[in-house]
């Protein structure tokens, strides 16, 4: 969509800009979830989100749609949010229910059991473990051996938006993400022994390269379907 | 068969179906999910080669001829396999049954295998339905779409109890290959219903079943090549990776070709075109042509020799369904050496003393 012009509705895009897709783990602004933001002179912002196919996992889409409500509701000068997902087999029982702070196990009665943080965590982990690849990636290409990567300190590795990204879903998944953190963690934060190293980037990038082509067949999808 | 540079390819299309979503058949008040499922496949549809796109009206609903035009007339394609697939919650008479695939199976003898299905919520009524399809169709494999909508359910898990009664069963029928193929809504709905962990569990649990993931259990090829790695009755279904991404995203494509041949090896990988969702025949022809890209990203990747290419065209579905190679489509040797990279890396880091 075409980017806002008054000073409020750029706050409330750039509220959208924090909301990412849990799964592909990038904002729904870049994603182009976002169908139309505008905000009304009286402060009541409208938000349309719209996702690749009409049968993408409802769980998932909910986390979006409420992130997104959320993140809103919180910009200074916005006193009302109208929100709501369009073109999903699921987007009246998810609208109303984000509207009406519910949680998803009201929404979906005798469906579901919990509330979506443990599949939130899931999907953290992975973009922990994803980053992983990112970031050593160059430093494996530059010659640094597995003896050097497991001794390796966040604070060792040069500054990058890379870095800064696997430190974030480090923190968000209460993991340590300061500069005396290791590089290189398991999922449930146990440092990687030197002989461990090789396996474990290994899993690093394959989490990474399934996460990444999950999002270039959403994007594609979606493309396919509003012809954007 | 496909011959390409005097190379002669065996093509086993693994994963296809004659479906109809033709309005006609949208379960009354339930029309926006029968539109929305045919619509999300159109969606896949335009990922491949844009001479390959159809109109909606016809991807609604083709016909016999097509089917056979596109396979066997100009697919390259020797043996079809129908993946029967019902979803009654909003198509009438179901989107492909086994009923409605094995026609063209009886019809043209020799050109397809007929897979049925089961639901294990169906309970003792779904049991006995399996048996009398057995019995019928000759079934060798089943297809399980885990996302199935049934009464108030949104799906099932692989390890639920009941569908280790049904796969029990179905191991006694005679059936061989569970053709398991996730979706996005499971039961219960909080849980990530693309997990492939109960699939882990039944393969262990019945090693004597071979357990294909189709779309190589994307959108977790993570978890899928991970689980396979460790199970030697767990195979990679192409279907989706081929027609998805070789056209539309070609480096990604050869980035979850060369996680999959580290992880899971081409033995034990098979083609599907997916059919009607893509036309085999630019799938298959790409394939052949298709080599590991050559820039550093890709260096420690396996290649894909045309060995390699021949098993996963063909002759690795052709040795789970017993389906007879003409000798000059068979590879030299039958050496069975599985040439898995991950394997051996997960073998010595266990070794070590690492998980």
């Amino acid at each position: 969509m075409t980017a806002p012009t008054t000073a409020l509705a750029e706050a409330v895009w750039a509220a959208l800009g924090t909301v990412r897709d849990p799964e592909i783990d990038e904002p729904i602004t870049d994603l182009e979830f976002v169908a139309s933001c505008t905000v009304s002179d009286d402060g009541v912002a409208s938000v349309r989100l719209r996702l690749p196919t009409f049968f993408c996992a409802p769980n998932f889409a909910w986390l979006m749609v409420a992130d997104a409500h959320d993140a809103v509701a919180a910009v200074p000068g916005v006193e009302r949010v109208d929100i709501a997902l369009e073109d999903h087999f699921a987007a009246a029982t998810i609208n109303e229910g984000v509207a009406a702070r519910a949680g998803f196990v009201a929404a979906f009665p005798g469906e579901a059991q919990s509330e979506l943080d443990e599949l939130r965590m899931v999907f953290l982990r992975k973009a922990a473990l994803a980053g992983q690849d990112r970031v050593a990636r160059p430093l494996v290409d530059a010659g640094a051996t597995p003896e050097e990567l497991a001794a390796m300190r966040l604070g060792d590795v040069p500054p990058s938006p890379d870095l800064d990204r696997l430190r974030k879903r480090r923190e968000e998944v209460g993991l340590p993400h300061g500069p005396d953190a290791p590089l290189l963690l398991h999922p449930d934060g146990a440092p990687v022994a030197a002989e461990q190293v090789p396996l474990h980037l290994r899993r690093a990038r394959l989490t990474r390269v399934g996460i990444e082509a999950n999002g270039h067949t959403c994007r594609d999808l979606l493309g396919k379907r509003y012809a954007i | 068969m496909y011959e390409k540079d005097g190379e002669k390819y065996f093509i086993v299309d693994s994963h296809m179906h004659y479906w109809d979503a033709s309005p006609q058949n949208w379960v009354p008040g339930r029309e926006n999910l029968a539109k929305g499922w045919i619509d999300c496949f159109y969606g896949y549809h335009q990922l491949g080669p844009p001479e390959t796109h159809w109109d909606w009206e016809k991807y609604c609903k083709y016909s016999e001829e097509d089917l056979m035009h596109d396979l066997f007339e100009v697919g390259h394609v020797d043996v079809a396999i129908f993946q029967s697939t019902y979803l009654k919650y909003w198509y009438t008479n179901g989107f492909n049954t086994t009923e409605r695939n094995h026609t063209l199976t009886e019809k043209y003898p020799g050109k397809f295998i007929t897979n049925g299905r089961f639901d294990p919520r169906e309970g003792d009524a779904g049991l006995r339905q399996l048996e009398a399809d057995v019995e019928r169709y000759g079934l060798k494999g089943v297809k399980l779409y885990t996302a199935e909508w049934y009464e108030d359910s949104r799906g099932y898990k692989l390890s639920d109890p009941e569908a280790y009664r049904f796969l029990a069963r179905a191991q006694e029928l005679g059936i061989k290959n569970v053709h398991v193929h996730k979706g996005p809504t499971i039961w219960p709905l909080d849980k990530d219903a693309f997990d492939v962990s109960d699939v882990d569990h039944a393969a262990t649990d019945f090693p004597d079943l071979n357990f294909i993931v189709e779309h190589v259990g994307l959108p977790r090829i993570e978890d899928f090549c991970f689980m396979a790695v460790q199970e030697p009755n767990v195979y990679a279904g192409l279907s989706v990776v081929i027609g998805g991404l070789m056209h539309a995203r070609p480096k990604f494509f050869a980035k979850v070709m060369g996680e999959l041949l580290f992880w899971v090896g081409e033995d034990r990988m098979t083609f599907g075109s997916d059919y009607g969702i893509w036309e085999p025949k630019w799938q298959v022809e790409g394939f052949v042509d298709w080599q590991m890209p050559d820039d550093d990203a890709f260096a420690d990747y396996p290649r894909l020799t045309t060995a390699g290419k021949k098993k996963i065209l063909g002759l690795n579905a052709a040795k789970l369904y017993d389906i007879p190679v003409p000798p000059e489509c068979r590879l030299p040797t039958s050496a069975d050496e599985q040439d898995t990279p991950g394997e051996q890396l997960v073998t010595e880091a266990a070794a070590a003393g690492s998980s």
